[in-house]
Formats: structure tokens, C-alpha cells, sequence
């Protein structure tokens, strides 16, 4: 079904437009580069903070109220990027165990991200203790360096 | 002319054995490569944050040394692995990275941006205190951040563009393209 799914999607009006154009895909894939690096700051930010490594003075739901926005801005671009290229070769992506890895790994960490770590953030301060504040830094910046990882290894496979 | 290029220079260092090593290395490339680009996020996005504060897209009640306080050693950190990193992918594929317009332009740009960073720092910045808590800063401070957010984009664009070769020597017979590129008779299009 999955594989059905990824041929309609190649032969797919944005799929073969995408696979026939000489710069559409360098173009998304450096959209998705320039989305990365911002969303990765934000989420570094963030979560070293968390850790508690610097800004102590300003209470962590503070800090991320300010680029909790930007963090979803760059994971939208970075999703429909993405779809974008996925679309123009999703039979070779079916087949690539990086792109599985990938697309798990994404969902957990984008289900963690807005229910679980949303909470501990913005929690009013001394909610939760530190080793919850650093356990939950820890699983997002594991997670999304399972994610990003595991996305620049589709490129080498296959 | 072809005495002030650097070609001799990058077909040495083609030659040599680290080079050679790199090249047919079959997961020490990708994994430098991996490395090059997975550190975008420490070092762009940390700048890319700083950027933000500086034109008042946010985090406007920090003062301003707090977060270049938090973020400078972030920013260093993932800039020396970006060049060390960088240097390494450079030196596996010397002369195509070389007569690669997309590596020119980068090389400019990056040029730019440092000359950017240099003007901030050496220039506005020297009197933060006087301006450190404004929600809205000075212009030439806004001017810097924005001028390095456009700046940092272009340079993940042409980075990423340098892995095609539609512009290489061998593949382009535009004048215009060559002459950017440094192509010479020996190794251009027949």
C-alpha cells in the first residue's frame, strides 16, 4: 500500500515536475539546508537551556515563548521542502532504510516536541525538577540528530 | 595571467596521499560531509538566533551581551568545525572544488560575512551598553543582522549548489562560466 502510495506519488504532476527540472530539486534540498539551520538553533537554544547551560537569569518559558514560533515556521518549510523532494523520488526513498529511519524517528520527535516538551517549557518555573527539564533536553537533541543524521545518509544510499 | 592562479597549487594537493585517501574513502567523505552539514545547525541557526534579536523579530527584552554571551561560544565551536570540516571536503576534490563557480561564490560571500561581523563588532557594538536593553536597537546593528541572515542563506544555497556539475569544465561550454571558473584549455569541454 505504502509502495502503491510512492509510485502515484512519482508520477504525480509536482513529482515529475520536480524529477524533470534541473534546479527545482537543488533549489528544496537548499530551502530544507537554510530551514534546518534555524530550526536547529532554536531547538539548540532552547534545550540548552534546559540543560541549564547559560541565560539562567531568564526563566525557560520566557526564552521559548519568543522562538517556539520560529521553531514551527522552519519545521513547516522544512516539511513541505521535504514532501517536495520526497514526491520527485519516492520509490528510491521506499526502498532506503535511512529514510525509514528518518521518517520514524521525525514522528516520535514531532509528537514529543508539541505534547511532552511543549509542557515541561512552558510549565510555571519549579514545575518540574531539573533531572525532568535535562532528561527531556536530552531525548530532543538525540532525536533530532537521529533525524537529521539519518535524513543526510538518504542522499549516500542507494 | 596563469601564473597568479592557484591550479598548480590545488593539483598538487590533489596529488598528494591524504587526498587520494579521502577521495576513494568509502564512508570517511560522507561522514565528514554528515558532519559539515548536521553542524549548520549549531553554527547557522546560533547566528540565525543572534540575527533575530538584532532586528527585533524577538527575544527583545534579553539584553542583547546576555544572548551574545550564551551564543558566542556556541558560534565559535560550530565554526571551527565548519571550517575544519570544510577544509577536509575541499582538500578530498581540490581542482573540481576549485573550478566550481558555486565554491567562488562562497568563498566571497564567506569573505562578506566576516567582513560583516568584523564591522558590527569593531563598530556599533562597542557601545552595547548605551543600547542593551532597547527592544528596538540602533540601525546599523539591524542592519548588520540582516545583512548576515541574507548573507548565511546564500552561503547554504551555493554550499549545496557545489555538488552539481552543471557548470563544471568538462560539462558547460558557456564563456562566461569558464572564464569564472578558471577553466583552462586542458581540462575544459573539447
Amino acid at each position: 500500500m505504502i509502495l502503491a502510495f510512492a509510485q502515484w506519488c512519482e508520477a504525480s504532476g509536482v513529482g515529475t515536475a520536480i524529477r524533470e527540472s534541473t534546479w527545482a530539486f537543488a533549489v528544496l534540498e537548499s530551502i530544507h539546508l537554510i530551514s534546518l539551520a534555524s530550526m536547529g538553533g532554536t531547538v539548540l537554544f532552547i534545550d540548552m537551556r534546559l540543560l541549564g547551560l547559560g541565560l539562567r537569569q531568564h526563566p525557560v518559558a520566557a526564552l521559548a515563548a519568543d522562538v517556539w514560533r520560529w521553531q514551527t515556521i522552519a519545521l513547516s518549510a522544512l516539511l513541505m521542502s521535504g514532501l517536495g523532494m520526497y514526491c520527485s523520488e519516492a520509490v528510491k526513498c521506499y526502498y532506503s532504510t535511512s529514510f525509514w529511519v528518518k521518517m520514524c524517528a521525525l514522528a516520535v520527535v514531532i509528537l514529543f516536541t508539541f505534547t511532552i516538551r511543549r509542557s515541561v517549557v512552558f510549565a510555571p518555573e519549579g514545575r518540574h525538577t531539573r533531572v525532568t527539564q535535562r532528561l527531556v533536553a536530552i531525548l530532543s537533541l538525540a532525536l533530532w540528530f537521529i533525524v537529521s543524521a539519518s535524513g543526510r545518509w538518504i542522499g549516500f544510499s542507494g | 595571467m596563469e601564473c597568479m592562479t592557484l591550479l598548480p597549487f590545488v593539483e598538487w594537493l590533489a596529488s598528494t596521499r591524504g587526498s587520494i585517501a579521502l577521495h576513494e574513502s568509502l564512508y570517511m567523505y560522507p561522514l565528514i560531509e554528515s558532519l559539515h552539514v548536521l553542524t549548520l545547525m549549531l553554527f547557522a541557526g546560533t547566528t540565525a538566533l543572534l540575527d533575530f534579536r538584532l532586528l527585533g523579530l524577538g527575544l527583545r527584552k534579553v539584553p542583547l551581551s546576555d544572548i551574545t554571551a550564551k551564543l558566542l561560544p556556541w558560534m565559535f565551536t560550530g565554526f571551527a568545525i565548519m571550517v575544519t570540516s570544510g577544509a577536509l571536503l575541499f582538500y578530498a576534490i581540490p581542482v573540481r572544488s576549485y573550478q566550481n563557480v558555486f565554491f567562488r561564490a562562497k568563498v566571497i560571500l564567506l569573505l562578506l560575512a566576516g567582513l560583516n561581523a568584523w564591522l558590527f563588532h569593531a563598530g556599533i557594538y562597542r557601545s552595547v551598553e548605551r543600547w542593551n536593553h532597547d527592544e528596538v536597537l540602533p540601525r546599523r546593528a539591524r542592519m548588520a543582522g540582516l545583512l548576515s541572515l541574507v548573507l548565511w542563506a546564500l552561503i547554504i544555497t551555493s554550499g549545496r549548489m557545489i555538488a552539481y556539475n552543471w557548470f563544471d569544465c568538462d560539462v558547460t561550454t558557456k564563456p562566461t562560466i569558464l572564464w569564472l571558473a578558471g577553466c583552462t584549455e586542458r581540462n575544459s569541454h573539447p
